[in-house]
């Protein structure tokens, strides 16, 4: 059990990607280091839990990845899908670093494997985890003990002294031992957002957060991120976005993970509690029609929708944890749904009377559409007519939030002010919105969580050791 | 729903897997999951049995317990496991031998212990079994040849016929057509999978035994205890050669073929057991089917008797104490021949039926792209 009372070179707060990596690199550096986990240690590392790849620049293929995707095709990436809203210095900064992070990330004890079966699409971009993200986190936290760090779960941090953006200590509050103050000499603030916090996401959604489910756990409550905004840490990022995706309603209030998403909205229609459609189910291809589906269904009535299709495409999708849920005529399916029999029918007879004839195909944009109904489905749209008729209702599935605290390229805080913190730094989701302010593609968090995980600790270190 | 309930358990299991997918780069298991979208009875008892308990996809798990989806594979389909031999148990009537195993396994072995010692007591008198033999022939002063080879050939017989149709009714069950010459190939790639423990490995880093570091220990042990068992086995085929074909009899000199396999063998059959054992004891109860506890304690403790017997029966053998060792030897391996088709023994037909459907299955999946 690590001596608290010490002073420590660095302390961390967060257990996932980002503070880790942090960890590792400041004890590899050579300073003494702290990690607060506010979790439980079968719920360590918030997010990184449920992730399985990470994106990372590479000139040219690998064993598990199929080819090059160079700086300039992921920095095209990270631009078209923010739409702009990019730090460009600090996001060319992270794609260049993302480079040696696949190797370095290796060196820590992470294992990488070839895309799982049904992702081929990221088979060039992206490196998989073998065994996932919680696999992740293992070799990461048997990397950390192995050198040194220090690692206390079940710690709350309920306050920061801070003055003028100088970290001095932190308090922290255990179960069994209660409140003590931790003091170092340079804070790593690594512990993500606050999606799984809802009354802070009801002050921008209203009663409507009620009804999300979070894919995370419930630690992710965004106390640290709070606590520095409110000693005069810049913000950054959209304080009312969050990352959204439909997920089965039937799934758990908190960490429910990847296996409740659905992807099968382009092989059906979806209506809300009234079986009315409300958006064109075939606008685009995955993963951007997966994404847009969860805000989507947040602003329905009651936040909730139905995924509604027939028997001909049960095995089009991947297998689902919960089972559609089935009915022998439409009006058997909308009844146990508790859907208006008469208007669930009418909005399919609507449906696939405007459907016209084309070559069904959903790898591509396919010229399967409906015309003369509002709203139209553009691509994929095929007659719902063969029982059993199924569904799958959906919520928004919180997955994170996207304000954050701005750092610079050391990943060093930036205050109020505009100046930059004596000895504070930040990684991971915490700061993400610097280089992800709006969007998402698949890995991209954990690469931000590695590469400026990796900087904080070194720079923390350097901090620390020059003090 | 299943026949049973540990079959429903895990058929819920392979569910929440097929949709997560996280596991596929692990073992077998995963990908022989991925290949089916609804799971029969058959299929559960092919993961089951491919299934080699390295625990890895438990540590690895995002919602293994305390998550409320309870995700335990490695649990489960040992249950599942011992549950399959039971169903595919030959004859039928031996069925609850699986269930009380350990204690089965004992009296067996205890009963044909003293069933040699009193054979041979009744046999001859004190002088005979007390005196000290030696040349060849020296055993067979005992019990000649001809009794020994039938006795051990009719159990090793009856070992093999309960063993085929077990598997017989397992390789139904999973859908497979009986005979399989055809897939060469196949089977290869399943001795090669099967040799190496290629499954044991936990993706790579080793296995999860009794915390979340990974280790090669159980998998050492087992070669140890395997190849062991392999060259003990060899050393017997060896002497039967020789004593029909050469009609040399046995004992044989040390630096015989049979004497030096049988040897090293049966240092492999010490160690391997002692570490098995050790790993087993430490073992995270959370990962093992804990009512099975017996069974691989009686299966690990026949090994290693097997071998200390026999171990002891080579220094002593020009002793007075040749007599009741031959005896204690031979009702070791008496009791471990009978009872292998009841115990954990079948552990490793099974699971090499299941490697060669898997191997068949992935070389028809890739011919599929391939085309």
């Amino acid at each position: 059990m690590a001596d608290l009372n010490q002073k420590f070179d660095v302390l961390v707060i967060g257990g996932g990607n980002a503070a880790l990596c942090a960890a590792i690199s400041a004890r590899r550096a050579g300073a003494s280091v702290l990690v607060l986990e506010g979790a439980p240690k079968f719920y360590r590392g918030g997010n990184t839990r449920h992730t399985r790849n990470m994106r990372c620049a590479h000139d040219a293929a690998t064993d598990i990845l199929t080819g090059p995707y160079t700086e300039e095709e992921f920095w095209d990436d990270l631009l078209r899908l923010t739409g702009g809203q990019t730090d460009e210095e600090l996001a060319k900064f992270m794609i260049a670093e993302s480079k040696d992070i696949l190797n370095w990330i290796v060196e820590q004890g992470v294992r990488w494997q070839p895309s799982l079966g049904g992702t081929l699409s990221l088979g060039r971009t992206n490196s998989f985890f073998l065994g996932g993200g919680r696999a992740m986190l293992n070799a990461l936290y048997l990397t950390a003990e192995r050198l040194g760090v220090e690692i206390v779960y079940d710690a709350e941090v309920i306050d920061l002294e801070i003055e003028q953006g100088m970290f001095l200590s932190a308090k922290l509050k255990q179960p069994i031992d209660g409140v003590s103050d931790i003091r170092a000499s340079a804070l790593v603030a690594a512990a993500g957002g606050f999606e799984a916090n809802i009354e802070w996401l009801k002050q921008y959604w209203g009663e409507a957060a009620d009804n999300f489910l979070i894919r995370g756990t419930p630690y992710n409550r965004g106390s640290i991120l709070k606590m520095l905004l409110d000693k005069g840490v810049q913000d950054i990022g959209d304080p009312t976005q969050c990352h959204a995706v439909a997920i089965d309603a039937r799934a758990p209030k908190f960490d429910g993970g990847i296996i409740t998403r659905h992807d099968s909205v382009v092989f059906g229609i979806v209506v809300n509690k009234h079986a009315q459609r409300f958006y064109d189910e075939g606008e685009d291809i995955w993963p951007k029609r997966y994404a847009i589906w969860g805000r989507l269904v947040a602003a329905q009535p009651d936040q909730i929708a139905y995924i509604i299709f027939d028997s001909t495409v049960v095995t089009s999708f991947m297998p689902t944890l919960f089972s559609p849920i089935a009915g022998a005529t439409i009006g058997e399916l909308a009844g146990k749904l508790e859907l208006d029999p008469a208007a669930l029918e009418k909005t399919i007879t609507d449906f696939n009377a405007a459907v016209r004839p084309g070559t069904f195909d959903h790898t591509i944009l396919d010229d399967c559409r409906t015309e003369g109904i509002t709203p139209p489905k553009t691509h994929w749209a095929r007659r719902i007519e063969t029982p059993p008729y199924l569904a799958y209702p959906v919520r928004p599935g919180i997955t994170f939030t996207y304000l954050g605290i701005r750092v610079n390229r050391q990943a060093r805080m930036v205050m109020k002010d505009g100046k930059p913190s004596a000895n504070m730094f930040a990684a991971g989701e915490i700061m993400a919105g610097n280089v992800l302010g709006k969007g998402y593609a698949a890995g991209i968090g954990m690469t931000i969580g590695s590469v400026f995980g990796r900087v904080a600790g070194r720079e923390a270190a350097k901090n620390a050791r020059n003090w | 729903m299943h026949g049973t309930r540990i079959l429903d358990e895990a058929d819920r299991l392979m569910t929440v897997c097929n949709s997560c997918r996280y596991c596929e780069g692990l073992c077998a298991v995963f990908p022989a999951m991925e290949m089916r979208r609804a799971f029969s009875d058959g299929d559960l008892n092919y993961l089951a049995n491919l299934c080699h308990a390295c625990g890895a996809c438990y540590t690895d798990c995002q919602f293994s317990p305390p998550h409320e989806f309870d995700v335990n594979v490695p649990k489960t389909l040992a249950v599942a496991r011992t549950e399959s031999w039971t169903a595919y148990v030959w004859p039928r009537a031996f069925a609850g031998v699986f269930a009380r195993n350990g204690l089965v396994i004992s009296l067996v072995a205890a009963l044909s212990v003293a069933l040699f010692i009193f054979g041979f007591a009744a046999r001859h008198d004190s002088q005979v079994l007390f005196g000290v033999h030696t040349g060849p022939g020296a055993f067979y002063k005992l019990m000649p040849h001809n009794a020994m080879a039938a006795l051990f050939g009719a159990a090793f017989l009856y070992a093999i016929v309960a063993l085929v149709m077990g598997v017989r009714a397992f390789w139904r069950d999973i859908g497979e057509p009986i005979g399989m010459k055809t897939d060469a190939a196949a089977l290869f790639q399943a001795i090669r999978d099967a040799g190496e423990l290629r499954y044991l490995d936990g993706g790579g880093v080793g296995c999860f035994n009794e915390d979340d570091r990974p280790t090669d220990r159980r998998r050492l042990y087992h070669h140890f205890t395997f190849y062991g068992f392999a060259l003990c086995f060899a050393s017997t085929s060896v002497a039967t050669l020789y004593h029909y074909l050469l009609g040399w009899q046995a004992p044989y000199p040390w630096w015989d073929l049979p004497v030096v396999l049988g040897t090293l063998g049966g240092i492999g059959l010490l160690l391997g057991p002692i570490g098995l054992l050790t790993e087993r004891r430490k073992r995270d109860s959370v990962l093992v089917d804990e009512a099975r506890y017996g069974m691989d304690v009686a299966f690990i403790a026949m090994l290693f008797l097997t071998s200390l017997t026999g171990m002891a029966l080579l220094i002593l053998r020009e002793t007075a104490a040749m007599g009741p060792l031959l005896a204690l030897h031979l009702g070791v391996v008496f009791s471990l021949f009978v009872t292998m088709p009841y115990g954990k023994f079948v552990h490793g037909i099974y699971r090499f039926a299941a490697l060669v459907r898997y191997a068949m299955e992935r070389r028809a999946m890739a011919q599929g792209a391939g085309e």
